[in-house]
């Protein structure tokens, strides 16, 4: 059985279409689910605020829902670029791009539902407080959202750059690895920034003085949750642009994916962990702003041993790209 | 197209490379994230501890690289060795 280039390209854009819409609705809509949660807890709290809680909690799900509005806007060019007389090599580009903003939209949605959460609850505590717990929401999740917008920007290469003077093989195994390497890696940033944020929402309500601190220490931790996300978009630049010599064999493609998947699973952990460890050092921070600094450089340290393995991983991609 | 067995061989041993050290990651950026954690919060209750806290620490963030390491060291062996 034989098919045209374009049937295989069109098969590749739907399915990828399907792929990105589909597991891009999954984050979105868990953070927002936890969101509500919290509104409702905190509204029960305290009935006499429900408008206020009400009008944050819309809020911070609108930006939780954006993960899942670039899942949408990719999906929809998936499917209706027109795509006819592309060469071959089109169809595991596109499939990339759905895969890579699919899984680059989960962390990021359930991420930026925990400061949407955190502030609902925290308006029910300290109503006196209520703008300052919506500028610190919106801060933490927009910070939230940068992995999946590194997705959509890779997405947006492979869809839009032209690849046709790349080899088939082992070219295709780089544009999927692209796609893999910055949607996996997007995961753990996106919601390990979402751990930090959240807690920064809590500490906000716990004792409002302190709220310079707290959002240093947040903004800190979350630049530090991100590398693993730089990571992945590292590798997948590499991926896209470095030329690659055509071969027929099976072993440089192999090569190619599983740098990808490597940096991409491995940016996972360390990215979920560095958020939690900035969670934990923005709680205290809120509780006992005097010893900031000191809090400060434990995060630290213990974000860079945290952050060990994720390097591991960029470096085994590296060596599966440049060396063997 | 035929695909010859040492190909094969090779192409297996560049995809178990990269997928020991991926999946290999996530457990210990998450077990030490969490180890980290506590240790700020540790600090946060008991500043006058940070040494012993911090010490504390690094040694059992330690214990759960290991399994980071050898995830490392089998990739290296199935990219140079194998």
């Amino acid at each position: 059985m034989q098919w045209n280039p374009e049937t295989i390209v069109a098969v590749a854009a739907y399915a990828g279409a399907g792929i990105c819409m589909g597991f891009g609705a999954v984050g979105a809509a868990i953070g927002e689910g936890y969101t509500a949660a919290q509104a409702n807890h905190a509204v029960s709290r305290n009935t006499d605020l429900s408008g206020d809680v009400f009008k944050n909690m819309l809020v911070g799900q609108a930006v939780a829902e954006s993960a899942s509005i670039f899942a949408l806007v990719i999906a929809i060019l998936l499917m209706f670029l027109n795509f006819q007389g592309a060469p071959l090599i089109k169809a595991p580009a596109l499939f990339g791009a759905g895969l890579c903003m699919g899984l680059g939209a989960l962390g990021s949605g359930i991420g930026s539902g925990l400061p949407g959460g955190q502030a609902c609850f925290g308006i029910a505590r300290q109503p006196a407080v209520t703008g300052r717990l919506t500028t610190n929401m919106l801060i933490g999740s927009a910070v939230c959202q940068t992995p999946a917008i590194f997705a959509m920007v890779v997405a947006l290469l492979l869809i839009f750059i032209d690849f046709s003077s790349v080899p088939l093989r082992p070219g295709w195994a780089a544009l999927i690895g692209a796609g893999l390497s910055t949607g996996l890696a997007a995961i753990g940033s996106g919601y390990g920034g979402g751990v930090a944020a959240g807690a920064s929402c809590e500490g906000v309500a716990r004792q409002p003085l302190a709220v310079a601190p707290v959002t240093t220490t947040m903004l800190v931790g979350q630049a530090v949750a991100q590398t693993p996300a730089i990571f992945g978009l590292l590798v997948s630049f590499i991926l896209l642009f470095r030329g690659i010599p055509a071969s027929e064999s099976l072993a440089p493609a192999m090569a190619l994916l599983a740098a990808g998947l490597c940096t991409g699973l491995g940016g996972i952990g360390p990215g979920i962990g560095n958020g939690q460890v900035a969670g934990g050092a923005v709680r205290w921070v809120a509780r006992n702003s005097a010893i900031a600094t000191d809090l400060m450089r434990v995060m630290l340290v213990g974000q860079a041993v945290s952050q060990s393995t994720a390097i591991y991983a960029m470096v085994v991609s590296l060596v599966l790209i440049f060396v063997v | 197209m035929a695909i010859e067995g040492a190909d094969l061989i090779k192409a297996a041993a560049f995809l178990g490379a990269g997928l020991a050290m991926g999946l290999g990651a996530i457990g210990p950026g998450i077990g030490e994230g969490m180890t980290a954690a506590k240790a700020c919060e540790a600090i946060g209750q008991n500043p006058n501890e940070a040494g012993l806290l911090t010490r504390t620490m690094l040694v059992g963030q330690a214990v759960a690289e290991s399994t980071g390491i050898y995830s490392l060291v089998v990739a290296l062996l199935l990219l140079f060795v194998v």
